[in-house]
């Protein structure tokens, strides 16, 4: 029994979030009085897999084939489904990605288990593992309790566990080389390699104010209304995903999980919920304001100021108000 | 080209959520319904491909009696026929359980292509496309913005994070599970809404589809998150409200 962190790479980079994954393995390893593992997966691994052991864990699985240089659902599902029937973890940890998304719903399904996806908290009450996670775009949460045999499959939401809190070993940790068998025809996916749309003409990693608009504006006509709030301010306009998907406002000034990553001084979140995928792409900013009509709402979690109420008599009065303060 | 669209009915964004008496999910009494934002997309992204290479298009949906309201919404943006998997309290089931059900509806179709959306609004799990695909055996890909036949297989452009995009080939019967905003979405016509009411909706129940599979992962308790941050929340009047926090803005947080 050990918890294994299932660790995301690509051409030999490291995605930032699977330091998170081995520092939420540590802790709940602990908690569960179990070994931690780390896998690492792909081709010509091994210093990556030297990287990983010096983190405070039992074993690293190098997961080594030639059929795994680039990722593939088909690929990856069978890689990890051997790994896992030799190393028999109760409980293997992802982060959240996109790659994830696609590969470990399969991976789960292959031991009867269901994939606890966007995982936020973990408890362990004497041995039982509570996973709480977000229901209704984080309106509400929901403590998930898992059962069955086999391992318990859960994938981590990026930032809900710091990778600061990562330890290393006192020494290096064993790596193992794990070489799966594979054949080509057991992989459908013929992926081709990635690419970028047109270059951005709009930069918001510089901006030091943004105004954001969401979908509590209704009509792209009312956005001229927040627009005049960002020129009082003399801030960038941006904007959650739904206003980019309709048009409404060009697709780089989209903020998130598939849009920019911004950090300014201020971030002003106008009729934005504050979905995961929102959040991750603004949650780094200084000060946070956000105007919404639902006191509920998840972007009252990040804000540091807040008017609950009307958009549409809220930000023209902030236009005003912010005129009138710079003089 | 035979292509089944999953499509979920789930509450209608905004609505107030509260959790029902056992605990374990919403009280959806008095709440208004609407299809899943992602599934309206892959409905069209269903349409578009009926139109360029012919074939049918059939909704499948797992849910209470209320859902036969979405059903019929799909039918008339378009879609030929539904296949309806009636049933209560199907949130008792985990992922695994649904798409056990919506898998065994679709291996009575054998569909060329099985589309659904990339996340529901409400579970959000992400995964039902996956699961199936794994229990029908098909190939897979999500986060998919476009697809295109091809010979011998589909071309689909897929999600990556950060702005980056990917294209893949695979084999057909394949499994896409589709993002929101891959198109314009359509309305459904006058004629379309009368079409609608004579299409057909074949209802199936889950004792016909081996029975509601027991759940692995189950809710034990659902409930409003508590704050972790402090927010300063100004309260009163718009212009009252705006004035004080264009303030702490100028004075405290130095802003402006
Ligand atoms: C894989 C994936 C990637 C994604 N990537 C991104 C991304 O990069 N960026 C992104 O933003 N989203 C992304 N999303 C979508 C995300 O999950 C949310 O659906 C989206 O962020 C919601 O946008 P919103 O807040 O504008 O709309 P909604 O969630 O509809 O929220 C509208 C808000 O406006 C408020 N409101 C309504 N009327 C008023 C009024 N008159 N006055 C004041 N407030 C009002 C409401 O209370 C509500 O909170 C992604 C989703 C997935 C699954
Ligand atoms: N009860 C259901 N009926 C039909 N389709 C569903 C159902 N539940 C989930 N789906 C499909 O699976 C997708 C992903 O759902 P989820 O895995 O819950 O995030 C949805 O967008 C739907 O297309």
């Amino acid at each position: 029994m050990s918890v294994l962190a299932v660790l995301e790479q690509s051409g030999g980079q490291w995605h930032r979030t699977s330091w998170e994954t081995l520092a939420a393995s540590q802790q709940l390893a602990a908690a569960l009085g179990q070994p931690v593992e780390a896998a690492v997966i792909g081709t010509g691994i091994h210093v990556l897999a030297a990287e990983a052991s010096a983190r405070k864990l039992a074993k690293v699985w190098a997961i080594e084939h030639d059929l795994l240089d680039v990722y593939t659902a088909d690929g990856y599902t069978a890689a990890l489904e051997q790994l896992l029937r030799k190393a028999q973890p109760s409980l293997v940890l992802f982060p959240h990605t996109y790659q994830v998304r696609d590969f470990a719903p399969k991976l789960a399904t292959r031991f009867s288990q269901v994939l606890v996806s966007d995982v936020i908290a973990a408890r362990s009450d004497g041995g039982a593992l509570t996973l709480v996670r977000q229901y209704f775009q984080g309106k509400l949460n929901g403590d998930v309790k898992v059962t069955g045999d086999g391992p318990v499959f859960a994938s981590l939401q990026a930032g809900a566990w710091r990778a600061d809190a990562l330890e290393n070993g006192p020494t290096a940790a064993t790596v193992e080389t794990f070489v799966p068998e594979l054949s080509a025809a057991q992989i459908r996916q013929k992926p081709e390699p990635p690419f970028r749309e047109a270059a951005r003409a709009v930069d918001l990693t510089q901006a030091g104010i943004i105004v954001s608009v969401g979908r509590g504006i209704k009509e792209q006509a009312n956005i001229a209304v927040v627009e005049d709030l960002a020129r009082a301010l003399g801030a960038e306009l941006a904007a959650s995903r739904p206003i980019c998907d309709a048009g409404w406002l060009p697709m780089e000034r989209q903020v998130g999980s598939s849009g920019q990553t911004v950090a300014p001084k201020m971030y002003v979140a106008v009729g934005i919920s504050g979905a995961i995928q929102h959040l991750v792409g603004m949650k780094g900013a200084k000060t946070i304001v956000a105007i919404n009509k639902d006191p509920n709402a998840p972007i009252f979690e990040v804000a540091d100021y807040g008017i609950v109420g009307d958009l549409f008599e809220v930000v023209p009065a902030l236009a005003e108000a912010a005129r009138k303060a710079k003089g | 080209m035979k292509i089944l669209v999953a499509i979920k009915q789930v509450p209608l964004r905004d609505s107030p959520l509260h959790a029902n008496a056992a605990g374990k999910w919403i009280d959806d009494g008095g709440l208004s319904f609407e299809v899943n934002e992602p599934d309206a997309y892959a409905l069209e992204a269903g349409l578009q491909l009926k139109e360029q290479h012919g074939g049918e298009v059939v909704v499948l949906c797992a849910g209470p009696e209320r859902a036969g309201q979405t059903i019929r919404e799909a039918l008339a943006k378009g879609a030929d026929r539904a296949i309806h998997i009636a049933a209560d309290n199907l949130e008792a089931l985990d992922t695994l359980g649904s798409a056990k059900l919506l898998a065994a509806a679709a291996e009575t179709e054998k569909a060329d292509l099985i589309l659904t959306g990339l996340q529901s609004d409400d579970v959000g799990a992400g995964q039902t496309g996956v699961v199936m695909a794994e229990l029908l055996g098909m190939p897979h890909s999500t986060i998919i913005m476009h697809a295109e036949v091809k010979a011998g297989g589909i071309r689909v452009k897929r999600e990556l994070e950060n702005g980056w995009f990917q294209h893949i080939e695979m084999p057909l019967p394949a499994v896409l599970t589709i993002q929101s905003g891959s198109s314009k979405l359509r309305y459904a016509t006058l004629m379309g809404i009368k079409k609608a009411k004579t299409k057909e909706v074949r209802r199936l129940t889950p004792a016909e589809l081996g029975g509601l599979p027991a759940a692995v992962a189950s809710i034990e308790k659902i409930y409003t998150p508590r704050k972790n941050k402090q927010t300063q929340i100004f309260e009163g009047d718009a212009k009252t409200a705006a004035a004080q926090l264009i303030e702490k803005l100028k004075f405290e947080a130095r802003v402006i």
